[in-house]
């Protein structure tokens, strides 16, 4: 029988569908287009990351590799039935919750789906059995290890790992994630899941030249010739200023590029018709003509003598330098007992979260909104603004929940298309990034070329570190000038360096703007600073750790700015607390090499590392407001955005703990511009500690006009009920009828706002000031096991220890060691993105389920006396020192020095080889 | 409006395919990454519900696997020890959802350097059936695939089955693969055996199968040849020559240099061909 019938039906989570649609269309596009399960989430089109995966009469497939037409008469399960349709979907919901396996949410339903398929089949798995079966969902955010918990509990049926909370006392319990049981059942809504029908969609063309003029033809002719297609936008529809950026001064990136274009996957036009039309678009057809130039696409090619500039007035493609000095590092490291050197390179890393960026724009009256995914409201706002020429007020940015950021979507994406588009056309515009278009045209982590000379006297006292390193900015400035400046001041690591010079310059070249990635530059920096460490110690013969432990800043020791803490300083704390597990694991390493047959070598390596939390230098307020309402609730306006490191729960708690009451009293008023104060960008790890502090001080200020009301003292206990609020001290109880109250501006009857911008001061020309008010401080310990003969590294466990100085949620503080571990494997061992190539996360590997090991944390809290109860941020700190303590577990199992990361095996073994013909040589491997 | 023909026999599917062009599909593993942001073909030819070409049968002294065999399911089909480094490969196939959907056929026709399920069917001496509306053809998978993504497939035709001849009952097998990540990884190389040897190691026959090491994986001829009647261990991989490796020829690519393909492979060859002894004795 043949069957070329347009209309489908199958079952979807028990229910018979009958749909027309394009037989040929993707599953997943059926499902989430047609059928409205937009639980179910679309992360590369390619089968390279497990996100879409439903069950296909009960067998995990991708739906994204599945044609509408081919499940006829089947059975679909997705995340949306996936309690009701499998006996272990519900558990395996409530453990992930419980477990925090779920952070930005965007691949669990693939999970979900991946692992009630194996838990229905197999009773108890082990955790290899987990890992094959889980093995096809990549996750950017928790480094897997919670979610291999989450499924082993869920087969053992275990109790929750989450406490009950006591009133007031939300600070340091392990809160389950308030928006978790939305990420857990599908139904969160991400960049691409809040589009109303009846949009327009939006296609870019893009440069695919790194440098190219380029001459567009008959547009006109172009829409005329193509039904369905609304108008195509260039340069000359730009209403406001045709340039965005993240600094401000340094903005340079223009929304459609002018005659030339800088980087393979420049933006120079869109498309905007009706999804039919967009979706049969072929881009090809576009009429444009392109004169390939000759591009410029390393460090060195840019910084030669001869070389074009790439924008006018930034002389020698220098965007920015950075610079910290202090003491006299040449005669410091010449009369030095041991001066070490290298030169180290890494790559451009892809932030490869599994949400590509999506979202819409419409105009309201003379207003424009845009939802969508992004890291920093306020600053899109901002720019929107001035591309379409209005006052910032009249954007209105409410961000979607987001499925991955680490960086990069503090930059601005798809939205200036779709603002000018909506804006024009008085129509909504969406826009979703392919995986390719995400890949080619957003930022990356900068390519690093460091020089480092590090020096030390025969006790053991480091005495100078000499530092230089070139920063790969590509096309436009972005973050380039963040981390020329934040760099500098990080290049001690965590130590004593009395004699001190760190130079640095970001440097453009025709490649993929290089911006924010999780950590501003520092882990490239620490990769170079952390592994000459080793070389000094174990060139003096000391003890890699003890050498750390005595070289340890403290208290009352200035950092290389001159800054003296005073307190907080925990770096020392971390490392003692490595001391036995550090001892046990590098002899058991040695007693293995010692035995050893085959061609595996273990390893233990160590790093230490500390940031900055905040802007360098540089004011960065956060504002909460919370007022309690008529009905007795207490409404928190929490403007950081989640982008899964838990800022939705972490600031609730810090507010209910401030204001005093049980955290279930707070509804989230989560970010959106016109409903929340500005609370920054969710960067530089600062949530937790300028918006956390801004909430305590929020909450403070109205518990205190609560008391004052009531007359009360400081330990009276609140309690609120149905529109009532009462005060309670000892025996007295006084209740305020809270319906009897006027209401102010924001329908509150008693609020507070408060706002608070960490204290540091300008670094003067010698980078000499106070760049942060707090610093987070951390040590990794890898253990890892070389396969000597191909030249492979496997992880067998990561030990971290962090000074968080106050762990408000260790279940969400594990989240991010594990995450940031995980990313931080991967720029050791196998990420490395090259412009033009690999635009897809089948080229380009992030680490899987199998490749993350055990991970144990080791909390310290040495209070920070400015954060929120003492804490200080996480999210960039733990991903800091994970490759060097890779790298020096490598030289510990193999004598090879690594200067070029990732160490891919072919690298690795090439090093290898070269190190049995000769004598290590410093910088030149 | 885009059209699905799923027809409902082999014979229907070829009489459509001898009619006018289709994009065939059946695991869609291949067919929907290769579209990346473009929209699908116009007209596609669906062979998921075709039975007939479906499952592992033994017939005539030949093992059969019906093209549109998963690789889900010939991890589960109860095949001898010589299928072992087949299987082996099935698992490292993308993922559990790639080996629920995607096919042997489809790993055949698409015809990529590093598809996993060519080097153990290479070591098994296997044929492919083509069947078209004209007739049904054999060819040695080795005359098969000509070239990366190039086939002698002639576009009417369908890769109705993977014939391998039955092997000898003692042949045990082994497949290794070599890539940066643990799951969902393009192997950078990777090496499948079919042996028969003595409990000593020492090789009564050995076949050996690379792949991603050159444009179409290959078998090593010569060194199979060296190896018959040799007793070997671990130090293999130090006596492989460079002319017994003639076969590679491999690249530069984002994933490895061309030098560590060949170095790799060696290895890898010694580790293959050893596990396959292990296997036999164990036997």
């Amino acid at each position: 029988m043949l069957d070329v019938a347009p209309l489908l039906s199958f079952g979807v989570n028990g229910k018979q569908v009958r749909i027309a649609s394009a037989p040929t269309k993707r599953l997943s596009q059926v499902l989430r287009d047609d059928l409205g399960l937009t639980g179910t989430k679309v992360g590369c089109d390619a089968g390279d990351c497990g996100a879409c995966t439903v069950l296909l009469d009960g067998a995990p497939v991708c739906s994204c590799l599945t044609a509408a037409g081919q499940v006829g008469g089947s059975e679909i399960t997705t995340i949306e039935g996936l309690s009701s349709q499998t006996q272990t979907g519900g558990a395996l919901q409530r453990a992930f919750h419980d477990h925090g396996a779920a952070q930005c949410g965007i691949c669990t339903p693939g999970m979900l789906v991946s692992a009630a398929a194996l838990l229905d089949r197999v009773e108890s798995p082990s955790e290899e059995q987990i890992c094959d079966a889980l093995g096809g969902v990549l996750c950017r955010c928790t480094g897997y290890r919670k979610i291999v918990a989450a499924v082993l509990a869920a087969a053992r049926r275990s109790d929750s790992a989450g406490q009950t909370l006591e009133s007031g006392r939300s600070v340091g319990a392990r809160v389950l994630r308030l928006d978790g049981q939305l990420k857990i059942t599908g139904r969160d809504l991400f960049g691409a899941d809040t589009i109303p029908t009846e949009t327009l969609l939006c296609r870019v063309i893009r440069s695919p030249h790194h440098h190219a003029k380029f001459g567009l033809g008959d547009l006109e002719h172009f829409v005329a010739a193509h039904p369905g297609i609304v108008r195509v936008f260039t340069a000359a529809d730009v209403p406001g200023r045709n340039c965005f950026g993240v600094i401000a001064p340094f903005a340079d990136q223009p929304v459609f590029a002018i005659e030339e274009t800088r980087f393979k996957g420049e933006a120079v036009a869109a498309v905007v018709g009706e999804p039919d039309a967009i979706a049969a678009l072929d881009l090809a057809q576009f009429p444009i003509t392109w004169q390939v130039l000759p591009a410029l696409l390393t460090i060195g090619e840019a910084l030669a003598d001869s070389a074009p500039l790439i924008h006018i007035g930034r002389a020698q493609n220098i965007l920015v330098g950075g610079r910290v000095v202090t003491g006299n590092v040449d005669e410091a490291l010449a009369s030095a007992d041991l001066v070490v050197e290298g030169a180290f390179e890494t790559g451009f890393v892809e932030h490869a979260y599994i949400e590509p960026e999506a979202g819409f724009a419409r105009r309201v009256g003379d207003r424009v909104e845009i939802t969508a995914c992004t890291q920093s409201p306020y600053m899109d706002r901002d720019d929107i603004a001035a591309i379409l020429g209005i006052a910032p007020a009249d954007v209105r940015i409410v961000p979607t929940a987001v499925g991955g950021g680490f960086g990069s979507k503090l930059d601005l994406s798809i939205q200036p298309f779709i603002a000018v588009a909506a804006w024009q056309l008085d129509r909504p515009v969406a826009m979703i990034y392919s995986r390719p278009e995400s890949i080619t045209s957003t930022t990356k982590r900068h390519p690093a070329s460091i020089r480092m000379r590090a020096g030390a006297s025969r006790d053991g006292k480091l005495v100078g570190v000499d530092f230089a390193g070139d920063f790969n900015t590509g096309a436009y400035a972005s973050w380039g000038p963040t981390v020329a400046n934040r760099v500098p001041v990080h290049a001690s690591g965590p130590y004593v360096v009395p004699h001190y010079r760190a130079l640095t310059r970001a440097v453009h070249t025709h490649c993929v703007p290089a911006g924010a990635f999780r950590g501003f530059g520092v882990p490239q920096m620490a990769v170079a600073q952390e592994q000459l460490f080793d070389e000094l110690a174990l060139g003096l013969g000391l003890d890699p750790l003890e050498f750390r432990i005595r070289n340890a800043l403290r208290a009352e020791t200035p950092t290389v700015t001159g800054q003296v803490l005073g307190a907080g300083v925990g770096i020392k704390a971390c490392l003692e607390a490595l001391r036995e597990p550090w001892r046990s694991a590098r002899s058991a390493a040695e007693e293995f090499n010692a035995n050893a047959a085959g061609s595996k070598r273990r390893g233990v390596g160590l790093a230490g590392m500390w940031y900055g939390c905040g802007n360098t230098s540089l004011s960065n307020p956060s504002t909460i407001r919370i007022g309690i309402t008529r009905n007795g609730r207490v409404a928190l306006h929490q403007g950081a955005v989640d982008i899964g490191q838990g800022s939705n729960t972490v600031v609730a708690q810090i507010a209910a703990d401030a204001l005093g009451v049980e955290l279930v009293a707070i509804d989230l008023v989560s970010a959106d511009t016109d409903l929340t104060p500005d609370c920054g960008k969710t960067s530089a790890s600062r949530q937790t500690f300028v918006t956390g502090k801004a909430a305590f001080l929020a909450g403070q200020a109205l518990r205190s006009k609560i008391l004052r009301l009531a007359n009360a003292g400081p330990q009276a206990a609140l309690g609120l009920n149905e529109g009532s609020l009462a005060i309670c001290e000892g025996e007295t109880v006084r209740q305020i009828d809270l319906a009897s109250l006027p209401t102010d501006a924001h329908g509150y009857v008693l609020s507070a706002e408060e706002t608070f911008d960490p204290p540091t001061s300008p670094l003067d020309e010698d980078g000499q000031g106070v760049p942060y008010a707090v610093f987070g401080f951390g040590a990794h310990m890898a253990e890892i096991e070389v396969d000597v003969a191909l030249g492979t590294v496997k992880a067998l466990k990561i030990t971290a220890a962090h000074d968080v100085g106050r762990a408000i949620n260790p279940t969400l503080v594990e989240g991010q060691i594990e995450g940031g571990i995980a990313q931080g494997l991967g720029l050791a061992l196998m990420e490395e993105f090259f412009p033009g190539r690999g635009e897809n996360l089948h080229d380009y590997l992030i680490p899987t389920i199998g490749d993350v090991p055990p991970i144990e944390s080791i909390l310290i809290e040495d209070a920070s006396p400015l954060g929120p109860y003492g804490a200080k941020g996480i999210g960039e700190q733990a991903l800091i020192p994970t490759a060097p303590a890779i790298l020096n577990a490598i030289h510990h199992a193999t004598g090879v020095r690594i200067y070029r990361v990732p160490v891919t095996p072919d690298r690795l073994r090439a090093a290898i080889v070269q190190s049995h013909r000769q004598p290590a040589d410093p910088g030149t491997a | 409006m885009s059209i699905l023909v799923r027809p409902a026999s082999l014979a229907q599917a070829a009489e459509f395919l001898a009619a006018r062009d289709y994009t065939i599909l059946c695991g869609g593993t291949d067919v929907f990454p290769a579209l990346v942001d473009r929209p699908p073909a116009s007209a596609m030819l669906d062979l998921s519900r075709l039975d007939e070409i479906r499952g592992v049968s033994l017939q005539q002294g030949a093992i059969r696997i019906g093209g549109a065999t998963t690789w889900s399911e010939i991890i589960y089909a109860p095949l001898p020890p010589a299928f072992d480094a087949l299987k082996a490969a099935a698992r490292e196939v993308g993922s559990v959802q790639i080996q629920n959907r995607g096919t042997i056929a489809g790993n055949l026709c698409n015809a990529s350097p590093a598809a996993d399920g060519v080097p153990p069917l290479l070591a098994l001496d296997a044929q492919v059936e083509l069947v078209s509306s004209c007739g049904i053809r054999r060819l040695a998978l080795a005359d098969f695939i000509l070239g990366n993504r190039h086939t002698a497939r002639a576009p009417d035709e369908i890769l109705s089955a993977v014939l391998i001849p039955e092997p000898h009952a003692c042949a045990r097998s082994a497949f290794v693969k070599l890539g940066a990540r643990r799951y969902l990884v393009i192997s950078i190389v990777m090496v499948a055996v079919v042996v028969d040897c003595a409990p000593d190691h020492t090789i009564c026959d050995a076949r050996i199968a690379v792949g991603s090491a050159s444009v179409v994986a290959t078998r090593l001829a010569a060194l199979e040849g060296r190896l018959r009647g040799q007793r070997i261990d671990l130090n293999l991989s130090h006596t492989i020559s460079a002319q017994e490796l003639a076969p590679l020829a491999p690249i530069d690519d984002v994933r490895a240099t061309a030098g560590y393909r060949l170095d790799a492979a060696r290895e890898l060859i010694a580790r293959a061909l050893m596990q396959a002894c292990e296997a036999h004795a164990h036997a």
